[in-house]
C-alpha cells in the first residue's frame, strides 16, 4: 500500500522549489507544468522539471507531473520530457472521457518503447475537471490498469457547472461521484485544493470532511498544510490499540492454521483487519492524532 | 546546433540563473559567468555550462551567466532553453538533454 495523504503541487517554472522543496514531507510532489506555468515558460519549465525528475534528493520520493492537455502544443513534448525522466505518475488534466485516458496510454507507450523504459511502469491519474468528466468518472477509473488514481480539481468545475467555491456544498455531487467510481475501481481518490493558506480552521473543516467521507488524500498548494493534513489523518490512540489487537489476532489465528480470526470472541473479517494494517500504516507515518 | 538568433532563459532569483545566448561574434565559443557563489563554484558551474552546450553541438556562441546559486540540474535545464530558443533546431534530441 502506498500512502498518499498529501500530494504538494509545486509550479515547474520555478527553479528554487524544485531544487529545495524535497525537504517537505509530503507523499508525493507534483510538478505542475499546467496552469501554475505562463505559455511563455512552458519551454523552460519542462526542462527544469526533466532534470528536477532525475535529481537524486527525488529518488525515493513519489514524483508526479501535471503535464498540459494533449489536445495543446505542449501536451506532447510534456509527455516525452517527463516519461523519459522517470516519472512515476503522469496526471493528466481535464480528462473528460475514457478516450483521454486511451489517448494519453498510447502516448505513454509509445515513448517507453523508443527511450527503452519498461513498458507499463509510467502510472497514470486522471484530474476531473468537468460536469462531463464527473458523470464518466466510473469508465475513466476503470479506463487503463496504470491508472493509480482520480482527483477532483474544484476550480474548473465549479465554472463548468455555472457556480463558484463555497462551503463545499457546490463539490457535495462531485465528491461523492469521484470518490465512489475510485473505489469501485480500486484507484485511489484525491481532494481538490484549499486556496486559502492562512484559514487553518476552514482547512482542517475540509480535511475532516473529506477523510470521512473516504478520501485518500488531497492536493495541497502550500507545505504548511502538509503537516495538518497528516495529523488530520492520523488514527486516534484507541483506534490503534483495537488495529493493534485485531492484527495481533490474525497473526496469531495464521499461526494456529486457523481459517476464522476471532476477538474477545467476536469474528473478525478480512475487510476489518485490512482497515486495522491502514490504520497501522497511518500511525507508522504520521504517529498518533494530536 | 547552430545559433541564429538572441535569447534570453531563466531569472535572477534566488537559486536561479539567467542565461542569455546570442550568435558569435568571433568563431568560437565565448562564455562569461558572474555568480554570486564565484569564488567556491565558478569553475563547477563553468564545467557544467560547457558539456551541457558540448551535448548540444554548440561551438560557435557568445553566452552570459548570470548566476544566482543555482544547482546544476536548473543550470543544465536554463542553459538547454536559452540554446533551443536561439537556435534553428525543428525537435528535441532527448539523448543530447540526459
Amino acid at each position: 500500500m502506498t500512502l498518499r495523504r498529501s500530494m504538494l503541487f509545486l509550479p515547474g517554472s520555478n527553479a528554487a522549489m524544485l531544487s529545495t522543496a524535497f525537504v517537505f514531507e509530503a507523499d508525493s510532489f507534483m510538478f505542475d507544468l499546467e496552469d501554475a506555468v505562463s505559455l511563455r515558460e512552458k519551454d523552460t519549465a519542462r526542462l527544469l522539471v526533466y532534470h528536477a525528475l532525475k535529481m537524486p534528493a527525488y529518488a525515493k520520493r513519489e514524483k508526479v507531473v501535471r503535464i498540459n492537455p494533449l489536445s495543446t502544443p505542449f501536451g506532447r513534448l510534456d509527455l516525452e520530457a517527463v516519461v523519459r525522466a522517470g516519472v512515476d505518475v503522469v496526471r493528466l488534466p481535464k480528462t473528460d472521457t475514457a478516450e483521454d485516458v486511451a489517448d494519453l496510454e498510447t502516448e505513454v507507450e509509445r515513448i517507453e518503447r523508443a527511450c527503452g523504459r519498461e513498458v507499463g511502469s509510467t502510472r497514470l491519474m486522471a484530474a476531473i475537471e468537468s460536469a462531463s468528466g464527473v458523470v464518466n468518472a466510473l469508465a475513466i477509473a476503470k479506463a487503463s490498469p496504470r491508472i493509480m488514481g482520480i482527483a477532483l480539481a474544484g476550480f474548473d468545475y465549479v465554472m463548468d457547472m455555472q457556480t463558484q467555491r463555497g462551503d463545499g456544498t457546490e463539490l457535495f455531487y462531485a465528491r461523492c461521484a469521484v470518490l465512489h467510481a475510485a473505489r469501485a475501481a480500486r484507484v485511489d481518490a484525491f481532494d481538490v485544493v484549499f486556496g486559502d493558506v492562512n484559514d487553518e480552521a476552514g482547512f482542517l473543516k475540509e480535511v475532516d470532511l473529506i477523510k470521512r467521507l473516504g478520501f485518500t488524500g488531497k492536493s495541497l498548494i502550500n507545505p504548511r498544510q502538509i503537516e495538518l493534513l497528516h495529523n488530520a489523518f492520523a488514527p486516534a490512540q484507541e483506534e490503534v490499540d483495537y488495529a493493534r489487537r485485531v492484527v495481533a489476532a490474525a497473526a496469531q489465528a495464521e499461526e494456529k492454521g486457523l481459517g476464522v480470526v476471532s476477538l474477545n470472541g467476536k469474528m473478525v473479517d478480512a475487510p476489518v483487519i485490512a482497515m486495522a494494517e491502514r490504520v497501522l500504516q497511518r500511525a507508522a507515518a504520521s504517529g498518533v492524532r494530536q | 546546433m547552430n545559433i541564429v538568433r538572441d535569447s534570453i532563459a531563466g531569472t535572477l532569483e534566488s537559486n536561479d540563473l539567467l542565461v542569455k545566448v546570442s550568435p558569435a561574434q568571433d568563431e568560437g565559443l565565448e562564455l562569461h559567468v558572474n555568480s554570486e557563489v564565484i569564488h567556491q563554484f565558478g569553475a563547477q558551474i563553468e564545467a557544467v555550462v560547457r558539456e551541457t552546450l558540448s551535448r548540444l553541438g554548440v561551438t560557435n556562441a557568445l553566452v552570459l551567466i548570470e548566476d544566482k546559486g543555482a544547482l546544476d540540474c536548473s543550470i543544465r535545464a536554463r542553459v538547454q532553453a536559452a540554446v533551443l530558443r536561439a537556435s534553428d533546431a525543428t525537435g528535441i534530441d532527448w539523448e543530447a538533454l540526459s
